[in-house]
């Protein structure tokens, strides 16, 4: 029973704990009347079908020649990924404060339980619509699943390290939650969902390249198109943007869990 | 054997940096019960905090060799959204206890009927430590840390505590924080004494007494 246990020991209690703060967080968030916990990807899963039947009335092509249904499909799915994030990750600690008083719960553990519902929730709605549209034939499956996989992968963990770190800063001050609302929403036209960088003017390529999500999106998307669509991105560069969020994140929600302070 | 030395615990205030405990060490060994006596506000929380974990030192450290509970308080410890029942699962969870039962063996105890599938931010304070003090009883530890909560409540539910911790459960430790002497007396074997931040020890609950009054009066 001593406090110096082994890694594989912290691990599993680690474990324990964000079990038992994933089923929490599904039971206040979604409880138990109607189709409780389905809301967590059938209401992403209202969001994309609602954009792609606008784009597609619209007949927004959004400067290229690609299947509008895939383009909808993947660009939205992926800002619903990355956005959501930081959302569920500020002001997670107040509603959780009381919890905080068991030992083995930390604040990172209340951030993790978050994420893992937000990606699971975000992923489902677009595998099932995936699956869905190509079985009524709105569109055709990826040509590279890897490669979509990867690029999901990269957007996951950007908005997740994002989201540890306006979390945390967030609990130290209000402005972070003030900011982040309009910058969310100002994020979403810049960040590829709607546009493809190579229709992009030459000068506005560049400073769009700037943001971190646009390149994992370009990697989905080529992944899904295949040579069809003429790619813009480079890992190392988004890589490297959650290495450092990460990094941060952690830091600060460090510094918050030793101050903290119980009701 | 839970060991705090040298434990100092600070924290920021509008005026500056508040010192809670100076320096604070204290040995409690399996089976040992030891009161905690101060004055309002004189950090008898924040220690009991700091032996359970939930808060860290600034300075100084604390090594748990047996498992020691959440601290038994009237807040703290439950998600207010969440019903009774949900909050048992939880916590069952988070101690690595099947929860399977957990909530009958809670409902028997605690006395909360339907209540307990209630949020338990409908709860009185009363009913919140009958439901902590319940769910402590279900998971099991080596030391329970007792804030106030046994000493209060009904006299029905006090005897029942009595019997459950005290005769049952004989063998544990436990750490009591109460204003009430008699409780101290009763079931407390030392105690010490929290003033102006310093912790004293005393081999006897009298001697401890002696001092608070001594202090307190001045």
């Amino acid at each position: 029973m001593d406090e110096s246990m082994s890694l594989g020991r912290s691990w599993a209690i680690q474990r324990r704990v964000i079990g038992a703060l994933l089923m929490r967080e599904v039971v206040t968030r979604f409880g138990r009347h109607n189709i409780g916990f389905l809301w967590l990807f059938v209401e992403p899963m209202l969001f994309t079908v609602g954009v792609t039947a606008l784009w597609t009335l619209a007949g927004s092509t959004h400067g290229s020649t690609l299947p509008i249904v895939a383009f909808a499909l993947t660009g939205y799915s992926s800002v619903l990924l990355w956005r959501n994030m930081p959302g569920r990750c500020i002001g997670a600690i107040t509603p959780n404060l009381s919890l905080l008083y068991h030992r083995n719960v930390k604040v990172i553990d209340i951030y993790a339980a978050r994420l893992l519902l937000e990606i699971a929730g975000a992923t489902m709605s677009f595998a099932i619509l995936g699956c869905l549209f190509w079985g009524i034939g709105w569109l055709r499956p990826p040509e590279d699943i890897m490669r979509v996989l990867w690029g999901w992968f990269l957007l996951a963990w950007f908005g997740a390290s994002l989201a540890i770190f306006l979390g945390a800063l967030a609990a130290r001050t209000e402005i972070v939650d003030k900011l982040w609302h309009p910058a969310a929403y100002l994020l979403f036209p810049l960040s590829g969902a709607a546009f493809i960088v190579d229709a992009a003017p030459a000068g506005f390529r560049d400073v769009i390249l700037l943001l971190p999500m646009v390149h994992g999106l370009e990697l989905l998307r080529e992944g899904y198109f295949g040579a069809a669509f003429r790619p813009h991105y480079s890992v190392p560069y988004i890589v490297i943007w959650c290495l450092g969020l990460t990094l941060l994140g952690l830091a600060q929600t460090r510094v918050i869990s030793r101050t903290v302070a119980l009701e | 054997m839970i060991a705090m030395e040298h434990v100092t615990k600070r924290y920021p205030t509008r005026h500056g940096e508040a010192v809670v405990l100076d320096d604070v060490s204290l040995v409690i060994r399996p089976g040992e019960k030891v009161g905690i006596l101060g004055r309002n506000g004189a950090g008898k929380s924040t220690l009991i905090r700091l032996v359970s974990g939930a808060e860290q030192p600034s300075a100084g450290v604390i090594r748990r060799q047996m498992s020691v509970s959440w601290p038994l308080a009237f807040g703290g410890a439950f998600q207010g959204a969440l019903t009774g029942a949900d909050n048992v699962r939880f916590v069952c969870r988070v101690y690595g206890k099947s929860p399977e039962g957990a909530v009958d063996q809670v409902l028997d105890f605690s006395e909360l009927g339907r209540s307990l599938w209630e949020p338990v931010k409908t709860y009185s304070s009363g009913m919140r430590a009958r439901l902590a003090f319940a769910i402590s009883l279900v998971v099991e530890f080596d030391c329970f840390l007792i804030d106030e909560i046994v000493a209060v409540g009904d006299e029905r539910f006090v005897d029942k505590c009595q019997h459950e911790l005290f005769e049952k459960r004989k063998d544990r430790a436990m750490i009591i924080v109460s204003h009430n002497p008699l409780y101290i007396r009763e079931h407390c074997e030392r105690a010490a004494v929290l003033v102006d931040g310093r912790l004293r020890s005393f081999d006897t609950v009298d001697d401890a007494f002696a001092y608070y009054q001594q202090t307190s009066a001045a």
